[in-house]
């Protein structure tokens, strides 16, 4: 099952359980790569979520495996190093659709397969 | 500045006819030439030619307690001849310089009495570039350089720059001419460019600055100098040197001249009770923990604090300012371990506080932040740091204040050998089976640690912007047969090379600015590819965008002096730190940060347009290629210019790459 099959699976649930909004069940990866960059999260997780020790803690957020509800509560109240995003300046459908891009990431090669990382 | 007539013929400098070198100080060292007027009889060949602790030998002790050897006198000799006579004393193979008419006497006795050898001028193009060669330089090599900035505006440009040597304690002599007398020097520019006390404006992170008025006085200081920048804890120096003092002739009929000699000071050691309490609280701990900062100040630091994490089974967390620990080595490990410790011993750390607390930089307390502590109650903190010594007020460079259990004023390097045998005496009997086992717990975490970073480099692998891993890894695919040297790595690559990299020798890595003042990199790199070119080594650096547009005319230096160099570009098209200070600013404010048609907040971003460094470089006289934005054609390209930098020419490369 591929990561936004998983994604609007998991949306159509929460919708149905009224805990997630419209927005999110519509979500869209294109939209959320270019919401990923206009909202700054690249900034400090790297265009492809691969995030750094210097800037988000080794934080990967590529192909996450936050369940949607962690993800948007932690956005819109880090109360940590992140400075949070609320409402106000990152819509819920912005969130929801940056989620599922960051859900469309494709996972890393094998370090195996690297040969500058044997 | 050709005032003669109006001064009378015994000036307050009390210049000389002759000059008679010698002695207990007795070391002038001749330049070769018509004009070469003094004795080669010369003492300071028996000085070791770079600091040293060494008690003197014979010789040395000879020379110190002899009768001084007179010379002939010359008449009219230039007082500025008889500094370079001074100088030259002091064995500093170069002098990057930005030329300016304030020591426009000194500079020619330099290239014409003292034929441009010992110091050999290097042409430099700001004065911030020429401190950062010298910076840089003495990293690489372990032997300070003088530089010569024109008073006021030129020391005003190196200011950053000593200031980055201050807090990365690395010596550097800076020298600024200055045109004092007021009633007789040029009015107009030169005195724009005079001040009364020039050495003021970078007093506060100086060790120590003259100014001298006569010849004799010149050349105590110049020695004293020298002599307090290379005494650890090492630090900038500043002389301000008047215009008319290297102008005017010496002057018959005075007292004889004399170069004090040169003898390095031993480095300061810990208290040997404090040692052993130290010892003690290490020997019986369940989880220490060695973090390091620039602990290492030679080799040998290296393979002293190998002996002492070894005989400890203890994790050594290096902090990365110097090549403190192997990277090779299963004791090296990140400061994650420090969370566990229940005693700490920390080496000449830039900030033991943020070692043992953190700060997080949120909205909390209006905006302030919030602190805690990341180790555990009770835990024990040893502090050996030589900075205690000149710790000055103004600027903040001595960071928090932490209290510790045992606190060592004193050099860590030199105070190694002492800790380890206190270390070895101390250790228990019965604990020795116990710290074995500590050790191989610690080998195992270390194999893990290296898969787990391997595994986070692969991340993004093939992404455009090419990934900082990527970057680094097709960087050292390329050198990692040559005798390798990272000169400077700035802009923030997440520390790949340092996590990533088998660093093992003190050359491997030379550490960051020290006061984290942008424009270090481009100047500190070519200063230590010049050392490292001399050393027989390879030079190469990663190269921020926004560091390179501070002094880019320090590429053209690299070029006319035919330093090679390496230079692989983190071109992440922006200062990036300041991209997520603002966002950051913007999410508590609940703004949207408004970007213009830029990726980062408006003001940040070095884009719109993108600045073509190849084409800059090329046009100093690099071999450059760029923008690289697809990784499949970073390692051939790197190939290429590591071919350049081989035949002994500078090589540049744009490389696009993620922010961090």
């Amino acid at each position: 099952m591929n990561k936004v099959k998983r994604f609007s699976i998991f949306a159509a649930v929460a919708l149905a359980c009224a805990t997630v909004s419209g927005a999110a069940f519509a979500a869209s990866a294109d939209n959320g790569k270019k919401a990923f960059v206009k909202n700054g999260c690249w900034q400090c997780h790297g265009f492809q979520g691969q995030g750094s020790i210097m800037t988000s803690n080794g934080k990967v957020l590529a192909d996450t495996e936050l369940p949607f509800e962690t993800f948007e509560a932690f956005v819109r109240s880090t109360n940590l190093a992140m400075p949070p995003y609320s409402e106000a300046i990152l819509s819920s459908s912005d969130l929801a659709d940056i989620y599922a891009f960051l859900q469309s990431i494709p996972k890393p090669k094998d370090v195996g397969s690297i040969q500058l990382l044997k | 500045m050709a005032r003669d007539e109006s001064r009378p013929k015994f000036s307050r400098r009390k210049f000389l006819a002759g000059v008679a070198v010698a002695g207990a100080a007795g070391a002038v060292t001749p330049p070769g030439g018509a004009n070469a007027p003094l004795s080669a009889q010369s003492p300071i060949a028996n000085v070791p030619p770079r600091p040293s602790a060494l008690a003197p030998n014979a010789a040395i002790a000879a020379a110190e307690t002899g009768t001084p050897q007179e010379i002939k006198h010359e008449a009219g000799k230039p007082g500025s001849d008889f500094m370079v006579d001074v100088i030259k004393t002091l064995d500093m193979k170069y002098l990057p310089c930005n030329p300016a008419s304030s020591f426009r006497a000194l500079h020619e006795s330099l290239i014409d009495y003292g034929q441009n050898k010992q110091p050999e001028f290097i042409t430099c193009m700001h004065e911030e570039s020429a401190v950062g060669m010298a910076h840089g330089y003495f990293k690489a090599s372990g032997k300070p350089l003088m530089t010569i900035v024109h008073g006021t505006v030129g020391l005003q440009h190196a200011a950053m720059g000593i200031y980055n040597a201050w807090c990365d304690r690395v010596p550097v002599l800076v020298v600024g001419g200055n045109d004092l007398d007021a009633a007789h020097r040029p009015p107009g520019v030169p005195t724009f460019h005079s001040a009364q006390d020039i050495n003021a404006l970078v007093r506060d992170f100086t060790k120590w600055d003259d100014t001298p008025v006569s010849a004799q006085h010149f050349a105590q200081s110049f020695v004293r100098m020298y002599k307090i920048a290379t005494t650890p804890p090492y630090g900038p120096v500043m002389m301000s040197l008047d215009a008319g003092l290297q102008q005017e002739p010496i002057h018959p009929s005075a007292e004889k001249l004399y170069i004090p000699r040169f003898v390095a000071s031993s480095p300061p050691q810990g208290d040997t009770g404090a040692v052993k309490e130290a010892a003690r609280l290490l020997a019986n701990a369940e989880r220490p923990v060695i973090v390091v900062d620039r602990a290492a100040r030679t080799p040998n630091g290296i393979k002293l604090l190998v002996e002492l994490a070894e005989s400890l089974q203890a994790p050594v967390v290096d902090m990365g300012s110097r090549m403190n620990f192997p990277k090779t080595h299963y004791l090296s490990r990140p400061p994650n371990v420090i969370g566990q410790a229940d005693v700490i011993i920390g080496m000449e750390l830039s900030d033991f506080w943020g070692i043992v607390n953190s700060y997080v930089d949120n909205g909390e307390h209006n905006g302030i932040g919030f602190n805690e502590s990341k180790v555990k109650a009770g835990t024990k903190l040893i502090s050996i740091s030589s900075v205690e010594l000149i710790t000055k007020s103004n600027y903040q460079d001595f960071q928090r204040f932490q209290v510790v259990d045992v606190s060592m004023p004193a050099d860590a390097e030199a105070t190694l050998p002492a800790l380890i045998e206190a270390v070895k005496i101390a250790i228990p009997g019965e604990r020795k089976v116990a710290i074995a086992q500590r050790g191989e717990t610690i080998r195992k975490a270390y194999a893990t640690g290296r898969d787990n970073v391997k595994k986070a480099a692969a991340i993004a692998w093939d992404a455009s912007p090419i990934s900082t891993a990527r970057l680094v890894m097709e960087t050292f695919a390329q050198i990692k047969d040559l005798d390798w040297s990272l000169v400077a790595s700035e802009g923030n690559v997440s520390n790949w090379p340092q996590r990533l990299w088998p660093m093992e020798q003190y050359h491997h890595w030379l550490g960051r600015s020290g006061g984290y003042g942008v424009g270090y990199g481009a100047p500190a790199s070519i200063g230590a590819a010049l050392a490292n070119r001399d050393l027989g080594r390879f030079s190469v650096s990663i190269q921020s965008d926004g560091d390179l547009m501070y002094a880019p005319g320090v590429l053209w230096t690299a070029a006319r002096h035919k330093i090679p160099l390496l230079a692989i570009m983190h071109n992440n098209r922006g200062y990036h730190q300041e991209s997520m200070h603002v966002q950051r600013l913007a999410n508590f404010r609940n703004r949207v940060a408004y970007l213009g048609n830029d990726l980062a907040p408006f003001g940040t971003s070095i884009e719109n347009p993108d600045i073509e460094y190849h084409k800059l470089a090329e046009s100093m006289g690099w071999w450059a290629k760029g923008p690289i934005k697809d990784p499949a054609d970073l390692g051939p390209a790197i190939k290429e210019a590591v071919v350049v930098v081989k035949s002994g020419q500078p090589a540049l490369l744009n490389v696009w790459t993620q922010p961090r």
